[in-house]
């Protein structure tokens, strides 16, 4: 329990420099944020109104202060674009991006898991190589590529499935095999690699001198012990999915964080896009603690 | 794949000849295309491949295929860019940490672990999208998050090389510490940075293929993710028009990939499976 005290410690300058990065986001924009955001046709009014509003009229110190404050009661500025609250905006659109991570990764793990083991166990055999180049090609394809593919295979050719939005279970199909692909085929590497490590182990030896068959072996014994690395690569790899969604999203207009955080970019609406880079990247920070605090809890050896 | 002593995978070689022709591409651009990727033909537009335009047209008409080869070259030279920058930037934090110690040591880790807390390609699409559409802020957005890894890297070498003997041998003789770091240290620490460098390379040309696609990155010239975001609205009339720069880049990233594989087997025996 030492080790997830001290994690939590550590979490608090870890949170803190994101905070620090997102609040700057907003300083680095070239020339005036609030006249790229009215438009050359502003009057000085309101120019002065809208600056008065985000409060950039402040010393920086100050601006500092008022943005981590703000934080602190839930306050992350109202979106210009939306006229509303900021956290209400994204609070609308995480539950479609949480389902998408959420689907990709089970994606992920139906099709590496049994992939990985085949490949392990017939290693260096034609399905080992199949999954290692297979893996490789899904490492190699960008999801915005893989996106638009799988559009005009299962949406126009097959008519199988919608091509774009979210309307019912058959949307979010492309979506997650798209945003999912990348990591199921890292998973494939990490689990074959886990279980070969495995295999080699001496209790796999007397398992099966002592005349276990070849099926409850691997279930039993190997199964149980390789997927503890891939417990910690599947949460890691679920923070890399919430920001990989952001590409996915909009390839496929899924309403989503991702597909705000691009509105709000073109639509040059600043509090949205820090709130959005914000959410995430919480969300990033916050699994991955937790990913490590639960390894922490599996493995006894790092607990310390 | 079983790999004979000093030769090499045929991975290897398909990753080498592939990564060579890309470059070859880059190089020759303005020769093999008959087009320039500019010049429309409203008549054409949205044809598929034909004699004479392989890849087929854009929306107006320009030729795909002198697009995606031009797009080669500015794929590459972020690419180049970014990996130089970010190696510069990672190797001089890292050494510097790792050699010098103390409350540098401790202040410049602190910034790495921010850094790496933070999903990389949210931070240059975030980064592009405030700072501007541009090649100038491409290469400044990717680059922001690259060094970090480098600094690690070369941090934890740079500790386990300080003691070693011939260093201490080099210390004892006089030689100061820019020397030391310099002709001693860094020389032996720089084959996992060269690995690490080949697979970055391909998660640059990813990443800005993405950021190009989102419609964050350059206007002016043709670039494969641009392209890419293109044909992603004419998908059902003109497929060809996404098909080709998303088949280029994934080609590149592959060839990198297995040439970053079998770099890290022949420079770093021991993670040899």
């Amino acid at each position: 329990m030492i080790g997830i005290g001290r994690r939590l410690l550590l979490l608090f300058p870890t949170v803190l420099g994101v905070l620090t990065l997102v609040f700057f986001l907003v300083h680095l924009i070239p020339g005036d944020p609030v006249e790229l955001m009215l438009g050359e046709t502003a009057s000085r009014a309101d120019l002065g109104q809208l600056r008065a509003d985000l409060g950039l009229d402040r010393p920086l110190g100050e601006q500092y202060a008022r943005f981590l404050g703000g934080l602190g009661r839930g306050d992350l500025g109202r979106s210009f674009f939306y006229r509303k609250p900021v956290l209400a905006v994204i609070g609308g659109a995480l539950p479609a991006t949480a389902l998408l991570a959420a689907a990709a990764m089970a994606f992920a793990l139906l099709v590496a898991l049994p992939v990985g083991i085949l490949a392990a166990i017939r290693r260096n055999r034609l399905p080992d190589r199949l999954a290692l180049i297979g893996s490789l090609v899904g490492v190699s394809m960008p999801n915005f590529w893989l996106g638009p593919m799988l559009i005009i295979l299962f949406s126009f050719r097959l008519g199988w499935l919608p091509v774009s939005g979210r309307e019912g279970a058959a949307s979010l199909v492309l979506p997650a095999l798209t945003l999912g692909t990348a990591l199921s085929a890292i998973l494939v590497r990490m689990t074959r690699a886990s279980m070969l490590d495995v295999l080699g182990e001496d209790y796999l030896r007397t398992a099966r001198a002592k005349g276990a068959r070849p099926i409850a072996v691997i279930a039993r014994h190997a199964l149980r012990n390789a997927l503890l690395p891939v417990v910690t690569i599947i949460g890691l790899q679920f923070g890399a999915l919430l920001s990989g969604a952001v590409i996915t999203e909009n390839v496929f207009a899924w309403p989503g964080v991702g597909t705000l955080l691009i509105q709000a970019i073109t639509a040059r609406d600043y509090p949205l896009v820090q709130g959005c880079v914000l959410v995430i990247a919480l969300c990033y920070v916050f699994v991955n603690f937790l990913t490590d605090s639960l390894y922490a809890l599996i493995d006894p050896r790092v607990r310390t | 794949m079983r790999k004979q002593p000093g030769g090499f995978t045929p991975t290897a070689l398909i990753g080498a000849f592939l990564l060579a022709a890309m470059v070859a591409l880059a190089l020759l651009a303005p020769v093999i295309t008959t087009d320039t990727p500019l010049q429309t033909d409203l008549e054409g537009a949205l044809r598929g491949p034909t004699d004479g335009h392989p890849f087929g047209q854009d929306r107006l008409g320009r030729d795909v295929f002198a697009q995606v080869a031009y797009g080669t070259r500015a794929s590459l030279l972020i690419a180049v860019s970014v990996v130089s920058l970010t190696v510069l930037a990672g190797v001089a934090a890292g050494a510097a940490a790792g050699y010098v110690g103390g409350a540098l040591d401790l202040g410049i880790m602190r910034v790495v672990d921010i850094f790496l807390a933070f999903p990389g390609i949210l931070l240059a699409i975030a980064l592009a999208g405030v700072l501007g559409p541009n090649l100038g802020n491409l290469v400044i957005a990717l680059s922001v998050m690259g060094w970090v890894g480098y600094a690690r890297l070369v941090r934890a070498q740079v500790l386990s090389l300080r003691e070693r003997e011939y260093v201490v041998a080099a210390r004892a003789v006089g030689a100061g510490p820019w020397r030391v770091v310099a002709r001693h240290i860094l020389p032996n620490a720089l084959s996992p940075v060269i690995v690490q460098a080949t697979f970055s390379a391909a998660g640059v040309i990813i990443a800005e293929s993405s950021l190009s696609f989102l419609g964050l990155g350059p206007q002016s010239v043709p670039t494969w993710g641009g392209l890419l975001a293109q044909g992603a609205a004419y998908l059902l009339y003109a497929p060809h028009i996404a098909f080709f720069p998303g088949l280029f880049i994934m080609l590149t990233v592959l060839a990198l990939n297995l040439v970053g594989d079998s770099l890290r087997d022949m420079l770093d025996p021991k993670s040899r499976p």
